[in-house]
């Protein structure tokens, strides 16, 4: 049962990923990384992180994207009318970087293939919201207040960017 | 219960959709989000390792990947829209402030 549950998840996670990356409009791109996000949120829920799957959705599906969508409405981006219409040598090379990348990865998968482990048996008490709070606020109690730190000093940041009154190159 | 390979090479897939993706697009929000795509295959290895492991410290990794990803997304975005603002576009093919 898990095993199809993993084939659905992992089929519509790459097809949506596909799907972001090929569609011209840019809200649908949106929409299928929404799609991605979610199908991972059920693979989480498959290796029993509770938690991580909850803050995948609330954090990534729910707020990041929403900022995304909001940035896409908000600059009226026009659709890329050339993509894939003709062969150009620049898809050849980033396909073959991809195909790379790729082979790489899944020959040091195989070499570790026996070796690893199956799931191990007390996961089910590790990856609860409890769990994770524990090593949260004792373990890693100092990188998660240099988290907030980071979060303010973005917010900051994003604000005197996006505020700044820079006169528009074409006018002048 | 399926081991650990399956979700290792699926992770692998993912992040080489994603570097492609940021590889032929021109669009630079497409590009961000492809880059949050390669992020996200990174935490679905992590969480499988601690997973298999029996390891709480991989979760915690991926809690915090997940901030500076939020982070990373305030201030991306920020830029795009100041260099919409400069250009009025959005195509990163059309931008050549740093260009030598």
């Amino acid at each position: 049962m898990i095993t199809y549950f993993f084939i659905f998840l992992a089929v519509l996670a790459i097809a949506s990923g596909l799907a972001m990356v090929i569609s011209k409009n840019t809200v649908n791109s949106a929409l299928f990384l929404v799609l991605n996000m979610v199908s991972l949120s059920g693979l989480y829920l498959l290796l029993q992180a509770q938690f991580m799957a909850v803050i995948q959705v609330l954090v990534y599906a729910g707020a990041i994207m929403v900022l995304f969508l909001f940035v896409i409405m908000l600059l009226n981006v026009d659709d890329e009318q050339s993509l894939f219409n003709k062969f150009r040598i620049k898809y050849f090379v980033a396909f073959l970087f991809g195909v790379g990348v790729f082979t790489q990865l899944i020959y040091s998968i195989g070499s570790f293939s026996n070796t690893l482990p199956v799931v191990s048996e007390k996961m089910a008490q590790v990856g609860t919201v409890e769990a994770v709070g524990d090593v949260l606020f004792t373990k890693y109690l100092l990188p998660f207040e240099l988290t907030a730190i980071l979060l303010t000093a973005a917010v900051v940041g994003a604000l005197i960017v996006a505020q700044h009154k820079i006169k528009p190159a074409r006018e002048e | 219960m399926l081991g650990i390979d399956w979700y290792l090479a699926l992770s692998a897939i993912l992040f080489c959709i994603g570097m492609i993706g940021v590889l032929i697009r021109k669009n630079a929000i497409v590009i961000f989000m492809c880059v949050e795509l390669m992020l996200n295959a990174v935490n679905l290895s992590l969480i499988s390792f601690s997973s298999h492991y029996g390891n709480i410290d991989g979760q915690i990794l991926v809690f915090f990947a997940l901030a500076v990803a939020a982070a990373e997304a305030v201030v991306g975005l920020a830029i795009i829209i100041a260099i919409f603002r400069n250009n009025l576009s959005v195509d990163i093919s059309r931008v050549n402030l740093l260009r030598w």
